[in-house]
């Protein structure tokens, strides 16, 4: 693990870039790393994340800068500029239920293939999808998903960078943590080791490269 | 009384001591101020959290606490928090008793349309596919119509949400279930005939011989 500046930590995303980040609404999202991401205009990102946030907020400052060319998501019904750029065909979005997307990207990060759900079946989302008999039930195969870098949003990280995460704004991060080539984190506070107990580690260290120093 | 009082007042009944419950936003959302306080219910909210309690006092809202809506809301004593992947293990892996949710259509077999009106209305369904497929019981939480169109239909128009059936639905007007796969007048709201409630509804319902009136 290393530590960088915000500055730092942006400029090694290319525009382009396949992106995941963590959040849920906006809450439990690294902020500041979007701020930057938008100071340094990295456009055409391939955005995965839960849902589009609300203008303003968390991933919502890429739809508004029209940063995002493509997104993977489960929900972007509360931002009505992301809703317009997907209806414009700025952006290509791929919707997902929410079970599913979250084990897809657990996938990604576990070595698996994919996972098998019954969510989904004899629905939209089915299409083009392998159905797949277990004991008599169907289930689609769900392919995993993984991104070149993940930006994930912790309460405490220590100087190794061992995680753990604070309330509702734990949700994807730490599935997210697992599943992309580089791992970027903003934590809340940064706290020597062994405040963190090792039961109330969530991430282990290894898992992450960067963490970014306070501002 | 209002309409989705009437609705959130009846769905309450269905809940029982120790259920793990999950409501949906809207009318749903409603349904835990009517739960009474001797009933011990575990409310779920799908971004992370068992325990779901009240709106905070002004002032007293933590940023890193909210429902699935993103609006602050407070944990109970006893409550639990904890990742995507184990929020939707325990919906999709039969470990919610009672899901709540709105709906734009049932059809006369139970199944729910409730995430997207193509061409107009695509948000995405969230959390709904995962709810319909993994809860124990789907309660669907509705006004029986809207702008004078009925939401009880023959056969849905708009995309499913799921190919399991649905085991209730609500309505201002009436409670109607699927015993034997067919939709089934099971109550009818204070103050709405039979008559009524046939006369707004567009799939065909079986009427049993006595269809009491919601105790409410």
């Amino acid at each position: 693990m290393k530590v960088v500046s915000v500055e730092e930590a942006v400029a090694m995303i290319p525009s382009g870039a396949s992106v995941m980040v963590g959040g849920f609404m906006g809450v439990g999202t690294p902020e500041r790393l979007l701020d930057e991401l938008v100071r340094q205009n990295k456009a055409g990102l391939s955005l995965i994340c839960n849902d589009a946030a609300t203008p303003g907020k968390g991933v919502g400052k890429l739809f508004d800068a029209t940063l995002v060319s493509k997104l993977t998501a489960t929900h972007i019904g509360l931002n009505p500029k992301a809703q317009q750029q997907m209806l414009g065909n700025q952006i290509s979005v791929d919707l997902v239920p929410q079970g599913t997307f979250v084990e897809r990207i657990r996938a990604g990060g576990c070595g698996l293939g994919g996972v098998l759900t019954p969510t989904g079946v004899g629905t939209l989302v089915a299409e083009g999808k392998r159905q797949i008999e277990v004991d008599g039930k169907p289930f689609l195969l769900e392919t995993a998903i993984r991104a070149q870098f993940a930006l994930i949003h912790a309460f405490l990280a220590d100087y190794l960078g061992n995680l753990s995460y604070a309330l509702t704004a734990r949700n994807f991060n730490p599935i997210m943590a697992m599943a992309a080539d580089t791992v970027i984190v903003m934590a809340e506070n940064i706290v020597p080791v062994g405040v963190i107990a090792p039961d109330h580690v969530v991430t282990p260290a290894p898992l992450v490269d960067y963490i970014i120093a306070n501002g | 009384m209002d309409p989705q009082i009437i609705i959130a007042r009846r769905v309450a009944k269905e809940l029982r001591e120790g259920n793990l419950v999950n409501l949906g936003i809207g009318i749903p959302t409603l349904v835990a101020n009517y739960v009474p306080s001797e009933l011990k219910v575990f409310f779920q909210s799908e971004n992370g959290l068992i325990g779901t309690g009240p709106i905070p006092e002004q002032g007293m809202a933590h940023p890193l606490l909210t429902d699935a809506g993103g609006r602050p809301i407070s944990a109970l004593p006893g409550a639990a928090t904890f990742d995507s992947a184990m929020s939707f293990g325990l919906i999709r892996g039969g470990h919610v008793d009672v899901t709540v949710l709105g709906g734009l259509q049932v059809d006369a077999h139970g199944l729910l349309a409730n995430w997207m009106i193509p061409g107009k209305m695509v948000p995405g369904m969230g959390g709904a596919m995962d709810l319909v497929s993994g809860a124990r019981r789907v309660i669907v939480a509705m006004q029986h119509a809207a702008k004078g169109k009925s939401k009880i239909v023959a056969k849905c128009t708009l995309p499913l949400t799921s190919a399991r059936p649905v085991n209730l639905v609500v309505t201002d007007m009436a409670v109607i279930g699927f015993p034997d796969g067919k939709a089934t007048l099971l109550e009818t709201a204070p103050g709405i005939s039979i008559g009524e409630v046939l006369a707004v509804t567009d799939a065909e319902l079986v009427i049993p011989d006595a269809v009491p009136e919601m105790k409410i």
